[in-house]
């Protein structure tokens, strides 16, 4: 009796496992195939020339440029919030944090990480609600709201791979500056962070690779369907994402839906190649994998 | 002059973890103030009236009922997909295969929501259509479907993780007394990974609730309790998606941070359980938690 119980469940994890190989690979595949009939420079530009486009002399109206320029600029500026704050928040997790600290702490990093992302665009337009009220100006949804909802989201990956990076430092090394004679800060600056910059760096991919690939954040906060390239960070943009989610519900005919496939095709292959750079890198990432 | 500058940095540090603990408080604290007005109406009849603007109804229920259903749903799913996949990667011995496995798995976590979402509505959605022959094909199905699909690889690597932290000493007596290798993960492995296993449950609960884009293309979005598996539903994401171009000052739009308090709580408890009474199986260092 026993006997057969165990072959029908070893029949099964072989059966549950080949299932999930092969439907990742008809995603991956029917993407590639669909993808690849209508990749060109004319997807990317429209009618309009490579160098006037990119010198912004004309403007790109049926291609994927302005969304591509979109995203580039929002993961520039994600990056840019982001760094400073989730690098300093790891060096002090990890650094000058006691035991009681790291545990409360950890707790609001895995609610952070947690949270699913359209509350985080909830808070970017909560923001811009609460700043017409109580301050005199005047904001709208753009560019730099988009982008501070998105450091928001991307904060605890960097946080957290710091943290894991400069953990992974052994004993040696850290103790060898200071028993020359340098301060903690000197120690912390000139041999422990180059040390754990693989680490960071992974954990910086990581977060390119979730905010270039995050629609629900950027719907709320300032991404539009036709808006061109943005001329200053308070405007509102395209990203190459909301490009596929907005195609997939309004696509007039057939050449639309293969721009589509041609854009998730795209998309598809930045986030891997991403994702396997940063697993590259830092050796605890499928750990880290898991936020996500 | 030197000690003035260290002391900035090390405030610096200091200021910067307690930013981000802020900003964690502040999402909520925001949530909360903005659907104070919604909340002033009357808290429960919020939880049990219909979605209806135009006779002024702007009750969430429908929602919370349609995001629960498509993620236990999706759970029920994904749950063999990916203890079937974790065994397979801990317990069987050809190495080539599951390396290939492993492969697999760790691009799936790199696929970005939208694309299963793109892709589930021009392959699943008619199969689904014609398979049944009702209904439009965008329902609690095909969604549950897709949501098991994208949380797996969260949930593999969770148990993948729990399967490993099982004792050396106890995998070594196994093998020495001859054990077959589904021997071991039925009477050994299993049990002692229990809470790693409910922990990893939790958090891919937390996941398929908190998805967006998934539940906004494939679900329908008819904002009415459900009465078969075909019916189209609305979850609370896809509801927060839907009405933010209303008008600032209404109640219809105030209903979007009743919605995203609902499931900042909902996320919130399931953290706490997972960390509070699950601790012991998941250390500090090893998954996120």
């Amino acid at each position: 009796m026993n006997k057969l119980v165990e072959q029908t469940i070893y029949f099964f994890i072989w059966l549950w496992t080949i299932l999930y190989f092969i439907l990742i690979n008809i995603i991956i595949g029917y993407l590639t195939i669909k993808g690849s009939e209508q990749l060109s420079l004319s997807l990317i530009f429209g009618d309009v020339g490579a160098f006037d486009a990119l010198l912004i002399k004309k403007h790109v109206l049926d291609g994927l440029f302005p969304a591509i320029v979109g995203t580039i600029l929002l993961v520039i500026l994600t990056i840019c919030f982001a760094i400073p704050v989730g690098i300093g928040a790891g060096i002090y997790l990890a650094e000058y944090a006691d035991y009681h600290t790291k545990r409360v702490v950890n707790i609001f990093f895995d609610t952070l990480s947690a949270i699913p992302s359209i509350v985080i665009g909830l808070f970017g337009l909560s923001l811009i609600i609460f700043i017409n009220k109580y301050l005199h100006t005047r904001i709208y949804t753009g560019l730099i709201i988009s982008s501070l909802s998105l450091a928001v989201l991307v904060l605890p990956y960097i946080v957290r791979s710091t943290e894991l990076a400069l953990e992974g430092i052994p004993l040696s090394t850290r103790i060898a500056a200071l028993s020359l004679g340098a301060t903690k800060i000197q120690n912390i600056l000139y041999v422990l962070l180059p040390k754990s910059l693989p680490g960071i760096l992974s954990g910086v991919l990581l977060s390119v690779g979730r905010c270039a690939s995050d629609v629900a954040v950027i719907m709320l906060t300032g991404a539009v369907a036709n808006a061109g390239v943005p001329r200053s960070i308070f405007d509102n943009y395209e990203a190459l994402p909301f490009f596929i989610f907005y195609i997939s519900s309004e696509y007039r005919n057939n050449a639309e839906l293969m721009n589509g496939y041609s854009a998730s095709l795209i998309l598809l292959i930045i986030c891997i190649f991403l994702f396997i750079i940063s697993t590259i890198m830092g050796k605890s990432i499928s750990k880290l994998s898991l936020i996500r | 002059m030197r000690n003035i500058l260290e002391s900035i940095t090390e405030k610096f540090f200091k200021l910067s973890a307690l930013l981000s603990i802020g900003i964690t408080l502040l999402i909520f604290i925001f949530m909360l103030i903005l659907s104070l007005p919604l909340i002033k109406e009357g808290i429960l009849s919020f939880f049990i009236m219909g979605w209806n603007p135009a006779k002024g109804n702007y009750g969430i229920g429908p929602m919370i009922v349609g995001s629960l259903i498509i993620s236990t749903l999706a759970i029920f799913f994904a749950f063999p997909l990916s203890i079937s996949c974790a065994a397979f990667m801990t317990i069987i011995k050809y190495t080539r295969i599951t390396n290939i496995i492993k492969k697999i798995v760790l691009i799936s976590v790199g696929i970005p929501p939208v694309i299963y979402g793109f892709i589930a509505i021009f392959t699943l959605v008619p199969f689904i259509r014609n398979l049944f022959n009702k209904g439009s094909g965008m329902s609690i199905l095909s969604t549950s479907l897709v949501l098991a699909l994208l949380i797996s690889p969260t949930m593999i690597l969770i148990f993948v993780d729990t399967f490993k932290s099982v004792k050396k000493s106890y995998i070594l007596a196994l093998d020495s007394l001859g054990c077959s290798p589904v021997q071991k993960l039925l009477y050994i492995i299993i049990p002692c990974a229990k809470d790693g296993i409910i922990a990893g449950l939790l958090l891919g609960m937390g996941r398929a609730i908190g998805d967006t884009l998934i539940a906004l293309m494939l679900s329908g979005n008819a904002a009415h309790v459900p009465s078969s598996l075909l019916d189209s539903v609305r979850s609370l994401t896809a509801h927060i998606a839907l009405v933010k171009s209303a008008d600032v000052d209404s109640l219809q739009f105030k209903s979007i941070f009743l919605s995203g308090l609902v499931l900042y709580t909902f996320v919130t408890l399931i953290v706490c359980i997972v960390n509070i009474r699950l601790r012991k199986s998941i250390s500090v260092n090893n998954v996120y938690e």
